[in-house]
């Protein structure tokens, strides 16, 4: 454990945000222990400070994370941002703050890499999941999908369907973050959108999800019915975005 | 007749078909679509099958009577067709909203398998050229079409399977009287020639067209004949051997027809135990350097229901064990129960940094209430070590619990 007085940092909740917390903590030689973001104030008994993102100073960190330590280091550091670990950023920070005094363990088994290497790996496979349970429906030519992920998988969605959907405009929209990806074009941007008004698909649109519902309903064979199995494949989480439970809306 | 009642007869024909991956290509550009090499699951059936794939017949008009199918000719059941036009354009508008993977078409024989061969590629021809489509196709090569439709199919789909339907050749002069061993395994062979010649080539020209690009596949029956596991494991070994297969799929028989010479409909019950049995020792024998041999034998041919075959492999061996974890190498490691591939692989990278011993077996993912029975850390004993081979069968009996369908039931206090 490091020497340096502890304090307690507010940041703007942004990956930029927090390399802009490294690179001051580092400056001011202060150990942060607890992060503070815009959804989560609470009291604490530390020294508070606000820190302003300074998008030069997270760059340097950034890079830094590359050239001092490991291009997959700097990966691991970016997927873990993603997770929903309580307090990622703790833990992010105990490993960076090892790694740039070239202590960072090698041991996979160690608990500081163990409980970030978790968070991924939740992260990656609900990733893997969504590339599967991302339901899409026809507005007008543009499609559009919703997602309730338990960590922030849009980016990790994103390469999967800008390549899979090169000719489409798609926008999925991430209802438990707020956010969403927007592609058209052969151009994509994730921005914050809180919430999403849709209209009423069109006739067209209701009809193919019925098929849909209809092929999914006939495929199973009723001598071999398993919810059990099925459950464990696809939580029940997930099957509120998902077109096959839901209901045929009124005509 | 409406798609929708098309799609509802054609999906009804397909669904005993039992491959539904998409693993094994990595095809992209196009306009629309992408394979992953992984595979992806999009959704799972009430039977907790995964769904990747639309699979659907291109009709269930058949010329065959095999006895075990349902959709032989003397079956009374409504009869579909989808134009190669409706089945493409369905196939797209599902994929667009991601609801699957690909397609898999299959079909029954109508008219000649040339002319059903002639179909499928008619289908396949409008989403590949018409609609620019990368996303993962398996079809089903039909056994008796002409070698060069077969060639066809090849060029359009990620995958061609041909099901060899029964594990024995008596089974299918009893079953499938239309169908001949020699039929089913001439596509096989020219298949596998065919996948060869596009690889070998393909170091030569460049823009060699890909043939099956994510190999071949089959699947047989089981239970409907009296084939035994031994039997049926020595045949998908030749096959994984002699074919280059990637898969063999085993489907437990349900019965959907009323033959004599089949198990009776009424309370038969589809063993689905020795199915997932089956599949386990499938596995060893892809990824577990297993011999079919090693796992059972003509003195032993049952697959043991209360045990998975590896734990049973390990309780008849257990002069190999107990197993070094710090020093054991690959293939040691992978025979001990709870250690998988991951598992083994994570054995290795972490023991250069320190060595093992429970505790961090555990944090690596390592399935120890199997693995404990056969291992040792540095050479101390795990303390399940101590115990007596009756009592590690009966704790790895238990273990298997949820696997085997209850045979007892709880009986309530209060009636």
């Amino acid at each position: 454990m490091s020497t340096w007085p502890q304090c307690t940092l507010a940041y703007d909740g942004t990956f930029t945000g927090f390399l802009t917390c490294v690179g001051d903590s580092f400056r001011r030689k202060e150990y942060p222990f607890y992060f503070l973001t815009p959804g989560n104030r609470q009291f604490s008994l530390y020294p508070l400070r606000e820190i302003v993102t300074d998008p030069n100073l997270a760059r340097q960190v950034y890079q830094d994370l590359e050239k001092e330590v490991s291009e997959s280091f700097r990966r691991m550091m970016t997927y873990a941002f993603l997770t929903d670990l309580p307090q990622k950023e703790r833990h992010m920070f105990d490993l960076i703050y090892l790694a740039f005094s070239r202590a960072l363990p090698q041991d996979v088994t160690d608990q500081r890499i163990l409980i970030l290497d978790r968070a991924i790996h939740h992260l990656t496979h609900e990733a893997h999941q969504y590339k599967g349970f991302v339901r899409f429906a026809d507005y007008h030519g543009v499609l559009v999908g919703q997602i309730t992920p338990k960590n922030r998988v849009l980016p990790l969605l994103r390469p999967h369907f800008c390549q899979r959907f090169p000719n489409e405009a798609f926008l999925l929209h991430d209802k438990t973050h707020k956010e969403a990806l927007f592609y058209a074009g052969g151009k994509w941007k994730i921005r914050p959108v809180d919430h999403l008004d849709l209209d009423k698909p069109d006739q067209a649109e209701l009809e193919c999800q019925a098929l849909w519902r209809k092929f999914y309903n006939t495929i199973a064979i009723p001598s071999r019915y398993n919810p059990k199995c099925r459950q464990t494949h696809m939580p029940k989480r997930f099957w509120g975005d998902l077109t096959e439970f839901q209901s045929p809306e009124p005509a | 007749m409406t798609i929708a009642e098309k799609l509802q007869i054609l999906t009804d024909a397909a669904k005993y078909d039992v491959a539904c991956t998409s693993s094994g290509g990595d095809r992209r550009g196009g306009n629309l679509g992408k394979t992953i090499a992984g595979g992806c699951c999009h959704s799972f059936s009430a039977d907790g099958r995964c769904i990747t794939l639309l699979k659907v017949l291109l009709t269930n008009v058949c010329c065959y009577d095999c006895r075990y199918c349902v959709n032989r000719t003397s079956n009374d059941l409504p009869r579909a067709m989808f134009t190669p036009r409706e089945l493409a354009d369905l196939t797209i508008d599902f994929y667009r909203r991601n609801y699957i993977e690909g397609l898999f078409l299959s079909s029954a024989v109508v008219r000649s398998p040339d002319y059903t061969t002639e179909l499928m590629i008619k289908a396949l021809t409008i989403l590949r050229e018409e609609y620019g489509f990368s996303g993962y196709i398996h079809a089903k090569a039909i056994p008796g079409a002409d070698p060069l439709l077969t060639h066809r199919l090849g060029l359009l789909a990620d995958r061609l399977s041909v099901n060899i339907e029964l594990p024995s050749s008596q089974s299918l002069a009893l079953l499938a009287p239309d169908k001949k061993k020699e039929n089913i395994f001439q596509p096989m062979a020219q298949i596998r020639e065919e996948i060869l010649q596009s690889k070998a080539d393909k170091r030569k020209f460049r823009h060699t067209p890909d043939f099956a690009p994510a190999g071949q596949s089959t699947q047989m029956i089981v239970g409907a004949s009296d084939e035994t596991d031994y039997h049926i494991l020595k045949l998908s070994e030749g096959m994984y051997q002699k074919y280059a297969l990637k898969r063999v799929f085993f489907s437990a028989y349900i019965p959907v027809a009323d033959s004599p010479l089949l198990p009776s409909p009424v309370d038969f019950q589809p063993p689905l135990l020795r199915e997932h049995r089956l599949y386990q020792s499938d596995w060893l024998l892809r990824f577990y350097h297993f011999k079919a041999d090693e796992i059972l034998s003509p003195d032993q041919p049952t697959l043991n229901p209360l045990l998975d075959p590896k734990c049973n492999w390990a309780m008849n061996h257990l002069d190999q064990f107990p197993v070094e974890v710090n020093t054991a190498d690959y293939r040691t490691l992978l025979r001990v129960p709870g250690i998988g591939v991951i598992g083994a692989r994570k054995i290795l990278s972490a023991r250069r940094w320190r060595s093992l011993d429970e505790d961090s077996l555990k944090k690596l993912g390592i399935v120890m209430k199997r693995a404990q029975y056969f291992l040792t850390c540095s050479g101390h004993m795990t303390p399940a070590l101590r115990a007596r081979p009756e009592n590690v069968l009966r704790a790895l009996t238990a273990l298997e619990a949820p696997a085997i369908q209850p045979q007892y039931e709880q009986l309530s206090l209060f009636t």
